[in-house]
This record gives C-alpha cells, sequence and structure tokens, in this order.
C-alpha cells in the first residue's frame, strides 16, 4: 500500500467529522487576517522576501479585476476616423505595398528555383516507420515478423484490391481507409465534402506516399467540379491539391485547405 | 448586320482641364448627376463634396457623415444625392444648396457597399432608394418618409452590388456567389442564379445608362448643362420611352464579374441558367459595364487588362492591354464609342471602341485612380483617387 493515502483512506471508511465544513470554512474565512497579521509583524530579510512576492501578486489581481470591469462596460468609439480610405470594392481585399510586391516577385524566383513550393503548413513531424507500420507477426510460432499493418489513416483508390493474404507485406485496415475530405477554400472561407483522387505526397517518406498513407502535411489531390471552376480556356477544372492539416488517425476525418 | 449607331457623337477628352483640390483625403467615388449639372465626390476625409462645373471650382461642402463616404448615387431626376458610408449610414443632400435633406437612414449594422434608386419610369418621384450592405440584407427606404420601408435577407454573405431594374425586378449580388433577384412590389424573391465559383464583384444591367438618365437624352444635350424640366408625368413619359426604345423587344440582360475570373451572361427574368459564361480574364474582374446602346460589354480587372464582349451573345470582341497594374474602374462615353478607365497605376486611358486602340493617355494622377464617371452630356470626365485631389 502506498505512504502517502493515509488520510484519504481515514476519510472513506469513517467519513468527515460533523462539523468538518464549517470550520473549514471558517478557518478559510480568517485567512485574510491572519496573512495581514503575519506580514505586519515580519521583520528581517524573510519581510523582505514576504512583501516583494506579496507586491507583485497583487499587481496581477488588479490587473484581472480591471479587464473583468473593461468587459462589462462599453467604451465609446474614437471619433477620429482611420486612414487609409479605400473604395468599396477594395475593402475586404489585403492591399500590399508596392514594395512588397517586388521583393516578394524576387522571392518567390528564388523560391522556385530551390525548388521549394509554398504550402500552408511547411513544417511537419516526420512520422518513424515504429509510428505508422505496427509489425504483425504470423507463423507457427509467430517468430516471422515481415508484415507490417498501417496505423494511420490511408487512401486507396477505387479499384483497389488486396494482395493474396500470404503474400502481402503491407496491410491496410479497412477501417483505416478513408475515401472524402473536407476541405476549406482559403478565400472563401467555406468547407467542402470532396471525394479525394489520390495521394500526391507525404512529406516523411515516398514509401508512404506510395502506400497511400495520409498524415497531416500530406499533399492530396481532390475532385473539385462540385466548386464549378474554370481555367482561362473555358474548360471545368476538375482536380486540385489541397494539404491536410490535421492528424486524421487520431479525429476520425480528413480536414485539408485547399492550394489555390 | 448593321445597327445604328447614337445620332450624336462625343469628342475624346484630351486634356486635364483642372485638378480640384479640396478633399483631405483620398477621392472614394464620384458621379457626375443625370443631367450632367452637378459633379459629388466622396472621400475617405467624411465629406461630399459638390462642385461647380462651369467654373470648376468646389461648390458646397456636405458635411455630416462619421466615417468614409463609400457609395454616392443620383437619384434619376437629378435633385437628390444619396450617400453611403462605412458607419452603415445613408445620408440625402440637396445638389442646389448642398445641404442635408430629410433624416438620416440608419439601420445597417455593416457598412454600405451600393446604393440604387428606383428608375423615374416607375416613379417619376424618386422616392425608393436600395442600399446593399456588408450585413448581408438589401434595404429599401422611403425617402420621403425617411424609414426604412422593406428589409430583403436572404443572402448569407455581403451584399456587393444591387440593381433596380426597369422592369419591377430588383437584382443583388454577394459575395456567397449567388445572385438574387427580386420583385421590387412586395420584396419577394424570385430567383436565384448560381453558377459563379467565387464571391461576385459587380454586376451591370443592359438597361443601365437609360436607368441612369431617366428623362435627360444626352443627344439634346448643351453647352451649359440644364436640368431637365416639365411636370412629374412628362418627365415620366420621356423616361418611359426611352427605356423602351433601348430595351427593344428583349427582356433586361444582366452580366456579373466574379473573382473566379469569369464573367456570366444572364437573361434574369426569364432563366436560372446563363446564356453564357465569358472567360479570358487572369484577375478576378472588379467593374463591368455595358455600353450605353447595350451593344459591347467592357470588363475591368486586375490583370491590368480590359476586355470587350458582344453584348447580346457574350462572345470575346477584344482585349484592351494598355495599363501597367489592376485597372480600377470605367465608364462610357454617352455615345458608346469611347471609353475611359482609371487604373492602380496612376493614369486613365481612353479607348475607341470602334478601332479597339488607345486613343489618348491621361496621365497626371499622383497616385492611384479610385473613381472614374463620363458625365452623362458627354463634355467631361471626372476621375478622383488617393492622392486627394479630383481631376476633370
Amino acid at each position: 500500500q502506498p505512504q502517502n493515502e493515509y488520510i484519504e483512506l481515514h476519510r472513506r471508511r469513517y467519513g468527515y467529522r460533523l462539523d468538518y465544513h464549517e470550520r473549514k470554512r471558517k478557518k478559510e474565512g480568517r485567512e485574510a487576517h491572519e496573512r495581514s497579521r503575519k506580514a505586519k509583524k515580519m521583520i528581517g530579510l524573510k519581510a523582505k522576501l514576504y512583501h516583494k512576492q506579496r507586491h507583485a501578486e497583487k499587481i496581477q489581481m488588479k490587473k484581472t479585476i480591471k479587464m473583468h470591469e473593461k468587459r462589462n462596460t462599453k467604451e465609446k468609439n474614437d471619433e477620429k476616423t482611420p486612414k487609409g480610405a479605400v473604395p468599396a470594392y477594395l475593402l475586404d481585399r489585403e492591399g500590399q505595398s508596392r514594395a512588397k510586391v517586388l521583393s516578394n516577385m524576387i522571392k518567390q524566383k528564388r523560391k522556385e528555383k530551390a525548388g521549394k513550393w509554398e504550402v500552408p503548413v511547411p513544417k511537419v513531424r516526420a512520422q518513424g516507420e515504429t509510428e505508422v507500420l505496427k509489425v504483425i507477426r504470423t507463423g507457427k510460432r509467430k517468430k516471422k515478423a515481415w508484415k507490417r499493418m498501417v496505423t494511420k489513416v490511408c487512401f486507396v483508390g477505387d479499384g483497389f484490391t488486396r494482395k493474396p493474404p500470404k503474400y502481402e507485406r503491407f496491410i491496410r485496415p479497412m477501417g483505416l481507409r478513408f475515401k472524402k475530405a473536407h476541405v476549406t477554400h482559403p478565400e472563401l472561407k467555406a468547407t467542402f465534402c470532396l471525394p479525394i483522387l489520390g495521394v500526391k505526397k507525404n512529406p516523411s517518406s515516398p514509401l508512404y506516399t506510395t502506400l497511400g498513407v495520409i498524415t497531416k502535411g500530406t499533399v492530396i489531390e481532390v475532385n473539385v467540379s462540385e466548386l464549378g471552376l474554370v481555367t482561362q480556356g473555358g474548360k471545368v477544372i476538375w482536380g486540385k491539391y489541397a494539404q491536410v492539416t490535421n492528424n486524421p488517425e487520431n479525429d476520425g476525418c480528413i480536414n485539408a485547405v485547399l492550394l489555390v | 448586320i448593321y445597327q445604328p449607331q447614337a445620332v450624336f457623337r462625343v469628342r475624346a477628352v484630351t486634356r486635364c482641364t483642372s485638378s480640384l483640390e479640396g478633399h483631405t483625403e483620398a477621392v472614394i467615388s464620384v458621379a457626375f448627376s443625370p443631367t450632367g449639372k452637378y459633379l459629388a465626390s466622396g472621400s475617405g476625409d467624411t465629406t461630399v463634396r459638390f462642385w461647380d462645373l462651369s467654373t470648376e471650382t468646389p461648390q458646397f461642402t456636405a458635411k455630416g457623415h462619421r466615417h468614409w463616404v463609400l457609395s454616392i448615387a443620383w437619384s434619376p431626376d437629378g435633385k437628390k444625392l444619396a450617400s453611403g458610408c462605412k458607419n452603415s449610414q445613408i445620408f440625402l443632400w440637396d445638389p442646389a444648396t448642398g445641404n442635408q435633406i430629410g433624416r438620416v437612414l440608419s439601420g445597417h449594422s455593416k457598412w454600405i457597399t451600393w446604393l440604387c434608386w428606383e428608375p423615374l419610369h416607375i416613379n417619376p418621384e424618386c422616392r425608393y432608394l436600395a442600399s446593399a450592405s456588408k450585413d448581408g440584407s438589401i434595404r429599401i427606404w422611403d425617402t420621403l418618409m425617411g424609414k426604412c420601408e422593406k428589409i430583403l435577407t436572404s443572402h448569407t454573405q455581403s451584399v456587393t452590388c444591387v440593381k433596380w431594374g426597369g422592369d419591377g425586378l430588383l437584382y443583388s449580388s454577394s459575395q456567397d456567389r449567388t445572385i438574387k433577384v427580386w420583385r421590387s412590389q412586395d420584396g419577394v424573391l424570385c430567383r436565384t442564379l448560381q453558377g459563379h465559383a467565387h464571391w461576385v464583384n459587380t454586376m451591370a444591367l443592359s438597361t443601365d445608362y437609360v436607368l441612369r438618365t431617366g428623362a435627360f437624352e444626352p443627344a439634346e444635350a448643351t453647352i451649359n448643362p440644364q436640368d431637365v424640366s416639365g411636370s412629374l408625368a412628362e418627365l415620366k413619359d420621356k423616361a418611359q420611352q426611352r427605356y423602351d426604345q433601348v430595351r427593344g423587344q428583349e427582356p433586361e440582360r444582366l452580366v456579373s464579374g466574379s473573382d473566379d475570373f469569369t464573367l456570366f451572361l444572364w437573361r434574369p427574368a426569364e432563366d436560372k441558367k446563363p446564356l453564357e459564361r465569358m472567360t479570358g480574364h487572369q484577375a478576378l474582374i472588379n467593374q463591368v459595364l455595358f455600353s450605353p446602346d447595350t451593344r459591347i460589354i467592357a470588363s475591368a480587372s486586375f490583370d491590368k487588362s480590359i476586355k470587350l464582349w458582344d453584348g447580346r451573345t457574350g462572345k470575346y470582341l477584344t482585349s484592351l492591354r494598355g495599363h501597367v497594374s489592376a485597372v480600377y474602374q470605367i465608364a462610357w462615353s454617352a455615345d458608346s464609342r469611347l471609353l475611359v478607365s482609371g487604373s492602380s497605376d496612376s493614369t486613365l486611358k481612353v479607348w475607341d471602341a470602334k478601332m479597339k486602340k488607345l486613343a489618348i493617355d491621361l496621365p497626371g494622377h499622383a497616385d492611384e485612380v479610385y473613381a472614374t464617371d463620363w458625365s452623362p452630356d458627354g463634355q467631361r470626365v471626372a476621375s478622383g483617387g488617393k492622392d486627394k485631389c479630383l481631376r476633370m
């Protein structure tokens, strides 16, 4: 038995004293007075340290009280109108200063040369093999350990058929196979449930890309014919890339952001 | 096939006659009155200024708004000016005295994006005004009584543009990618036109120019612009005649431009399906306008070009290139031969619609040009922008 649970054990066995709750309440009420009595009587180094600490505490308390008060009252709006008037058609758009535009263009050219593309989730934690693949032991004495089962959400195409069970090395459980993703359009701020066409790239490893494993940061291709986008030539766009923004194995759904 | 051109001819504006200073902040909207007699401009310094056109000097300063004046609209008889601001208030002004008429119309919860008056041939008193706002609702105001008649709510996001058609229908476009058609009599939703893939920024009706000028006939313009005279019944008849002439046998056509780089041509009174989808722009479309004889549609876009399309079928005609930065607003001359465009590269360009080329270049603004307008009598072009001055 652990050493520190004797109080709780006693309470469970015998309950509380009859006046326990009242005494506790009154002791807590006296606490403020006790504190101030001690603070007045303290001297020396001990007092200095205590007063310093108490001062900091009081500042914090005053700040929170003021914040609460502010929340309840409404402040009068500033009479001065802000600068930077724009016509109605520019109001919902973020304008870019011209200097920024030039430097952005240069930066983009450099990135394109280096082969880096702008995505909403640039850095993702790399998932090791032990995390994504679970070892399945087979054989009469369960000694053979060459099979692996995928523990993350994956996508298999329409015409997918398993290899014969004796020879399949990677098992993708049916419960973890998803066909649709919730894709958010970054500018419209609207979310659509679109069917997945395929996994384009998994940042952790090209092996996961071929298997179709979907983790956070994976770029997938989705069917956007529902949205009605059109190219300059007049052709309807039916596939676009989107990047996954959540951990689908924890949530049970795939949330992605469309790469416009 | 041969089609009649306008009887009169507008000469191209060639030079800047004056630069009107006075605003203390950027000029956001500019509008000539339907007869071309008055000029009003709304700006970020919360005032609406009236300018005297014969001397090209400031006439009145209308103070009253508390935030940027986002949109202004003249009543079709030229006697009232409505202005909407970012604090969601609407003021009415009298151009002859510069004073406010009636009460402040407030009711919207977010800023006003567009104002549109009821056409003259429906009601010669010019009593009703429709306002579209970012809060997704459209309100129809009774300007005589100063109160809100109807509230049309159905859009889920900001309403970007509202147009009062000549057939008793109201059209509204919104950021929720739909255009809704309402009956103006009782405010009932008739149709929802869907098809755009992004915000619908702007709309234009084929009868826009006629509805704007009401009973004023540009062919009869004189050097000194005058007010239209005549009793209410006469005005109404004249406006009705002009409207019927322009409209012809077919119902009104509506063209809508959107952030998804395409335009749609609709016949909203008849069909839910678009007549034509006009693609080709490489950036979002900021403004579309029918030419006054409804034969050409011009679309200004952020990809630095203006494209011309056939007004009846929506077929692509030509691209007008020349600006080096986004084209913000365009305006047709009253005879549909010339088109002026203002852009964020601080120049205005006048284009010839027949030759499909640049006619004249009008530099001179110091900063982006936010608003352009051509007076209905064809004599002047006014443009205002970020450099706080108005140029004629």
